[in-house]
């Protein structure tokens, strides 16, 4: 008897409108206001870039979208829940069932062979081991670094790192991908592959991605982008 | 001048064709506009004819048109040799219509930032395009929207940093 998979625990209700508001976000740390009415609404499926200057607050809007930082003021609604008041289990909950993560650094367990790595959030999830490594050993050959599953990660590349942890931030069908800078600089024909994996299998699966970067060219894989300057938001560029 | 020549001369050494093939192959790795138009096609090949470039192989004179296939000359491969070993001149952008809005903006004391905004989420908007186009594209898609997402991200770049120094410029540029 295997414990349900997020897939089919009951999700946010399917409606039209947008899956993750965010209204008015403040975040001070001691005298740095790093957000001031920071403000977004994703919507479903739909992949949004965040771009800014240098300590704009980009990542700081993310974490609290995510639920991982707590705002000061203003409201997070994702799917009727309001995360800038959910107790922190609930949050804690939400990040391991909903949420993926890609971020920059630090985020694969160096003791932990890729396929394992991989494996983490359904194990968390409470998943059994066997299966769990059978769904990640998939995921790592879907974005094409099957062959890394048995390596640590210090063992990898840094591209084929970048494609280990993109399959551990989807491995749980995420209904949202926060993403910060997960490719770094895109002067490699490997960030572009990272980046199209993470895109494509997104849309696929119809996850939404919120992506910081303040690359135009990673930018460009989003549908839309809104700028983070001095801690607010500004919505100006709209795709299609 | 146009690189439309030399082209053709490539395209007629990997193997001698009709204009209309000609400017099908031209089209189909070049033309990201608009096609050639065949009056382009046959101006270009009858001038290249007469500078010795190209020469006519054969006559078809079936029920329409009739068709000529052209093929290189020798001095055409030189010719297209030598274009290719010749660096083009580094477009001058100092005079861009951007460039100039952002300054007369500061000169006459409107706000900057909101010009630079709207010309970003412009830009983004074409390399959204591009991009969606290079995904779908084959390799000759994919180097030439990279050749356009490469421009468009440099001045992009130069937005950003002209978004960063706004203050100091509008101080600059009034107090001039
Ligand atoms: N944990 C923290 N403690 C203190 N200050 C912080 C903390 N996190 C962020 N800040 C400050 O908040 C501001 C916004 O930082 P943030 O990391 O969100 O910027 P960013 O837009 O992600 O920048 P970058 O592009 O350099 O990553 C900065 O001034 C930063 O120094
Ligand atoms: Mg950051």
């Amino acid at each position: 008897m295997t414990r349900p998979t997020p897939r089919d625990r009951p999700r946010p209700e399917d409606t039209d409108g947008p899956l993750l508001t965010a209204y008015g976000l403040n975040k001070a740390f001691g005298l740095t206001q790093a957000l001031s009415t920071a403000s977004l609404s994703l919507g479903r499926g739909e992949i949004v870039a965040l771009m800014g200057p240098s300590g704009s607050g980009k990542s700081t809007f993310l974490h609290c979208l995510a639920g991982v930082v707590r705002p000061d003021a203003g409201r997070i609604d994702y799917g009727g829940v309001d995360l800038t008041h959910a107790p922190d289990p609930r949050l804690s909950a939400l990040r391991r069932t909903e949420f993926g993560f890609l971020f920059q650094f630090g985020q694969l367990v160096p003791e932990l062979p890729c396929v394992e790595n991989v494996a983490l959030p359904l194990r968390l999830n409470g998943q059994r081991r066997r299966p769990a490594e059978r769904e990640a050993t998939r995921m790592l050959e879907r974005l094409d670094v099957g062959d890394v599953a048995r390596k640590r990660p210090g063992a990898c590349s840094g591209g084929q790192g970048q494609r280990v942890a993109v399959a551990r931030a989807l491995i749980t069908r995420p209904r949202v991908v926060f993403a910060d800078e997960p490719t770094g600089a895109l002067d490699s024909l490997n960030g572009e592959k990272v980046l199209r994996l993470l895109t494509d299998t997104a849309r696929e699966s119809g996850a939404s991605v919120v992506l910081v970067t303040h690359e135009p060219r990673v930018a460009a894989y989003a549908d839309r982008e809104v700028i983070v300057r001095d801690g607010r938001t500004l919505d100006i560029g709209g795709g299609r | 001048m146009s690189s439309l020549g030399p082209a053709f001369l490539g395209l007629l050494e990997n193997r001698p064709q009709h204009g209309y093939d000609l400017k099908h192959v031209y089209d189909e790795h070049f033309a990201t506009q608009r096609p050639l138009a065949y009056g382009q096609v046959y101006a270009t090949l009858s001038r290249l004819l007469k500078n010795g470039l190209v020469e006519v192989t054969a006559t078809e004179t079936g029920g329409g048109p009739e068709r000529k296939r052209y093929a290189v000359t020798d001095a055409g491969v030189t010719d297209v040799e030598q274009w290719l070993g010749r660096p083009e001149s580094p477009a001058p952008y100092l005079q861009s219509a951007l460039y100039t809005k952002v300054v007369l903006a500061l000169l006459t004391g409107r706000p900057a930032e909101g010009i630079l905004d709207v010309q970003r989420a412009e830009h983004l908007q074409q390399m959204r395009e591009l991009t969606r186009r290079k995904a779908d594209g084959d390799l000759g898609d994919q180097l030439i929207c990279d050749h356009a997402l490469f421009h468009l991200e440099a001045d992009l770049r130069w937005l950003e940093l002209t978004a960063a120094r706004l203050d100091e410029l509008s101080g600059e540029v009034r107090g001039r």
